[in-house]
């Protein structure tokens, strides 16, 4: 997986949806119709049962991010769209990597494991498998350092953020909003 | 009060004011067409599912109000997927109600399942999969709300059998609740200013007009705008009869066929005010090369549309007849316009106006007819379509609705009619759907009983849904159809003759196979057939007369007959092709050519190229 760190073209869209059936294919099939392309996406409802977070990365050199905030939010279900710059947001993201290491590489895996802050959650004599949730950024240079070895299986979820709290500040993210302008 | 799903289905549909539903049934819908006996709902049994679904979509054009079409599964709902695209594209409102397999079958390749929502999530503005019985009455009000509010359109109610037979205790709701589904709110004043500074200051404003105005019932505002402001006004092709066409401000219909003033008043204008119109390619041109020196408004209650192909110097996300009305009085209250400002500019105009009206041969004779060694073989005179339709046009009573099909006769009939009343044109514009023409002018025929309405049909056009003629007869809706036989898909010909060097390819269909006036007395109409020019009047004044049953004129028109104007696709709208007999005018130094009138080098005009040369030929 290329790294999508910095990468301008990427822009990160956290959207609220009415939980429906049938909402992800929607998104999914407005992005592929209009040639937008996405880069990662992650579903989860959220603590209101009657909705859902989309948190899309979205390569925006197929299209203005102006007109594919417009278009999603024409989607019924669609309920708000906002979209998080990185320096405003928390991002987070998981990462499964099973690495082959034998008795002699096992040692230097498991200290770059404890580095990053992961945790081995499988072990064969031949191989391990790593877990490791933190930004973006941080799992990139984990998947690079993973490369010197022999990845049998990488996963990584895409990104989740949230928008970043203004310690101090009113508890309001500043987050560009589709819909109207009022 | 306990009622099965189906029945709350009817009602909910009385509920919602609906008088008609244009449909055929089946397996999965059978329920529903139970109720159906005993409800005051009209049901209008067609032929083949398009035309239900063409049929909602002309008597919404016409009415106002959402079309209602209702079909089976499976067959019935993949034929009523073209109706609906085409009422996406062009922004009508329709609800349709698909049966459905009952939901414990639902994903087993049961007999006549499709995965309907699924197949028209991309063509409907939303759509619902309904599982629940109790969710009848909230769907169908959600269905109707979302179909007619904002921009209208298409929505699909997809009901399973089981649903339907499941009983509900019978509610309805007081209002809907869909949180993402959100109109726009008021103009936003600041742009509302900012467009008025922008008009006021305009010395070359062109008001776009586009369907939008019609779907927001503005045209008594836009009439205001139009007379408040002087300005000249184009009416696409969805917005004839926005304004009068024989209003002197208006320039007629712009694009791919429009006229020459219309689209290069455009091309050169410093001010374009776009008025619920989407920048459509057939209008555009080359977009790159669209309008290049003109700052541009443009409002719409679609948002996305708002920078969509061109970004706006003010954009204003709103109801266009609020939006206009908002203009009109940010404009008075800072002053009244001088109407001087745009002398020169309206004089410019009329040169291009008298230089390059809409023309034809009148005499019988074309430009092909020499070189082709004379007429085509069987036709024993040259009538001219344009002909045909400025007689139509002047023998038909004030308020006559026309619709029609697509291709040339469609750039025809909005090019050669004049449109003096809003919704008294319906036609298929972003779809461009063959077949359009006949089953729109029946719903627009049951939804305006007391209006003539004649559709005008290509014979590619007539052959792809002419059985609802059937419909119309058994259902005693008398509307009137006058084909333009050329023998050809002509505009397809026409683009093969101009852009594939005359290598006709599978565009022949004979003007004589079917025999159009015996297939119309089989299906229960009158059929006349039209030879010769003189025959023209006397026919339609005998179809005018008839009004028991549907009457179908086949005229045999010229087979070499093109449109012209014409902006090749992808050209630019400089480069535009007048009629053969227009060229004259532009002989000579192609500095001296009309239009002289360049426009003057101020900083806002700065970089405008000169106008490019029109083709010589094609
Ligand atoms: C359903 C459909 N199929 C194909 C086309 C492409 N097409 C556009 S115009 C045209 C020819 C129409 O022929 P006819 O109805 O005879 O009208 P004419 O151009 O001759 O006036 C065709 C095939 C279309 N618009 N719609
Ligand atoms: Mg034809």
């Amino acid at each position: 997986m290329s790294s999508y760190v910095g990468q301008p073209r990427h822009h990160l869209l956290s959207v609220l949806v009415e939980n429906k059936a049938g909402v992800l294919s929607r998104i999914a099939s407005l992005f592929s119709r209009r040639g937008y392309n996405i880069f990662s996406l992650a579903v989860a409802p959220t603590d209101n049962e009657r909705f859902s977070r989309i948190t899309i990365v979205v390569d925006v050199e197929s299209a203005p991010l102006e007109q594919v905030m417009a278009q999603l939010d024409k989607l019924v279900n669609v309920v708000d769209i906002s979209e998080l710059h990185p320096a405003e947001a928390r991002e987070a993201e998981l990462l499964l990597v099973t690495v082959a290491a034998d008795a002699t590489e096992r040692a230097q895996v498991i200290q770059l494991v404890g580095v990053f802050g992961g945790r081995i959650v499988d072990v064969s004599l031949t191989a391990l498998t790593v877990m490791l949730a933190g930004a973006p950024e941080s799992l990139d240079d984990f998947e690079e350092l993973m490369r010197s070895y022999e990845i049998v299986e990488l996963q990584r979820t895409g990104r989740i953020a949230l928008p970043r709290l203004d310690a101090g500040a009113e508890r309001r993210p500043r987050v560009r909003r589709a819909g109207h302008s009022s | 009060m306990e009622l099965t799903g189906a029945q709350a289905l009817v009602r909910s549909l009385e509920m919602e004011g609906v008088e008609v539903v244009f449909g055929l049934p089946g397996g999965a819908i059978l329920p529903v067409y139970d109720p159906i006996i005993d409800s005051s709902i009209r049901h209008v049994l067609v032929r083949h599912e398009q035309g239900a679904g063409h049929m909602a979509e002309g008597y919404a054009h016409v009415t106002g109000k959402p079309g209602v079409a209702m079909v089976t599964s499976g067959p019935g709902a993949t034929n009523i997927v073209t109706p609906l695209c085409d009422a996406y594209m062009d922004s009508v409102p329709i609800v349709c109600v698909t049966g459905q397999v009952p939901t414990t079958a639902i994903g087993s390749d049961a007999f006549q399942e499709a995965d309907t929502t699924g197949i028209t999530a991309g063509i409907t503005k939303h759509n619902w999969l309904v599982t629940d019985a109790a969710d009848i009455p909230r769907v169908v009000r959600e269905a109707f709300e979302v179909a007619t509010t904002g921009r209208p359109g298409p929505v699909v109610v997809d009901v399973p059998k089981d649903v339907s037979n499941a009983t509900m205790e019978w509610y309805w709701p007081e209002g809907v609740d869909l949180p993402g589904f959100r109109p726009p709110g008021a103009p936003d004043s600041e742009a509302v200013a900012a467009a008025a500074a922008l008009i006021r200051a305009a010395r070359r404003p062109v008001l776009y007009v586009g369907g939008g105005v019609l779907k927001s019932r503005a045209c008594e505002a836009l009439l205001d705008l139009v007379e408040l402001t002087g300005i000249p006004t184009v009416t696409t092709l969805m917005a004839r009869g926005a304004i009068p066409d024989s209003h002197p401000l208006c320039l007629g219909m712009p694009g791919m066929h429009g006229n020459y003033a219309a689209v290069t008043a455009m091309q050169r204008a410093d001010l374009l005010i776009a008025l619920g119109s989407r920048f459509d390619d057939r209008v555009t041109g080359k977009v790159s090369a669209f309008a290049p020196s003109a700052k541009v408004i443009h409002v719409d209650v679609d948002k996305a549309e708002i920078g969509k192909v061109r970004r706006p110097e003010v954009g204003i996300h709103a109801d266009c007849r609020e939006a206009i009305e908002e203009i009109c009085s940010a404009l008075r209250s800072t002053g009244r316009l001088d109407p001087s400002r745009l002398e020169s500019w309206t004089g410019e105009i009329a040169r291009w106006q008298a230089t390059y009206p809409y023309t034809y041969e009148k005499d019988g004779t074309h430009a092909g007819a020499a070189r082709e060694g004379g007429r085509p073989a069987g036709r024993p005179s040259l009538l001219k379509p344009q002909f045909v339709l400025e007689v139509l046009r002047d023998a038909t009573p004030p308020g006559t609705i026309l619709t029609a099909g697509v291709g040339q006769h469609q750039m025809w009939a909005s090019q050669y009619w004049r449109f003096e009343r809003p919704y008294s044109w319906v036609n298929s514009g972003g779809l461009g759907t063959m077949g359009f023409a006949v089953p729109a002018a029946i719903g627009a025929k049951v939804g305006r009983p007391d209006a003539t309405v004649w559709a005008v049909d290509g014979d590619g056009c007539f052959q792809m849904t002419a059985q609802e003629l059937v419909t119309a007869s058994s259902e005693q809706i008398p509307v009137k159809i006058a084909i333009l036989n050329n023998g050809y898909l002509g505009m397809v010909r026409q683009w093969q003759h101009m852009f594939y060097e005359e290598r006709y390819s599978e565009v022949y269909l004979s003007p004589d196979l079917p025999d159009y006036v015996g297939w119309a007395e089989a299906m229960g109409c009158i059929g006349l057939r039209v030879e010769a020019p003189e025959e023209v009047l006397p026919a339609i004044e005998k179809a005018n007369e008839i009004d028991d049953r549907p009457v179908v004129i086949d005229f045999r028109t010229d087979a070499m007959e093109q449109v012209f104007p014409m902006v090749p696709a992808g050209a630019s709208n400089d480069d535009i092709v007048v009629h053969p007999a227009q060229r004259e005018a532009e002989a000579g130094p192609p500095k001296t050519r009309a239009p002289k009138t360049s426009p003057p080098k101020t900083s806002a005009t700065a970089g405008v190229k000169a106008p490019a040369r029109k083709r010589r030929g094609t």
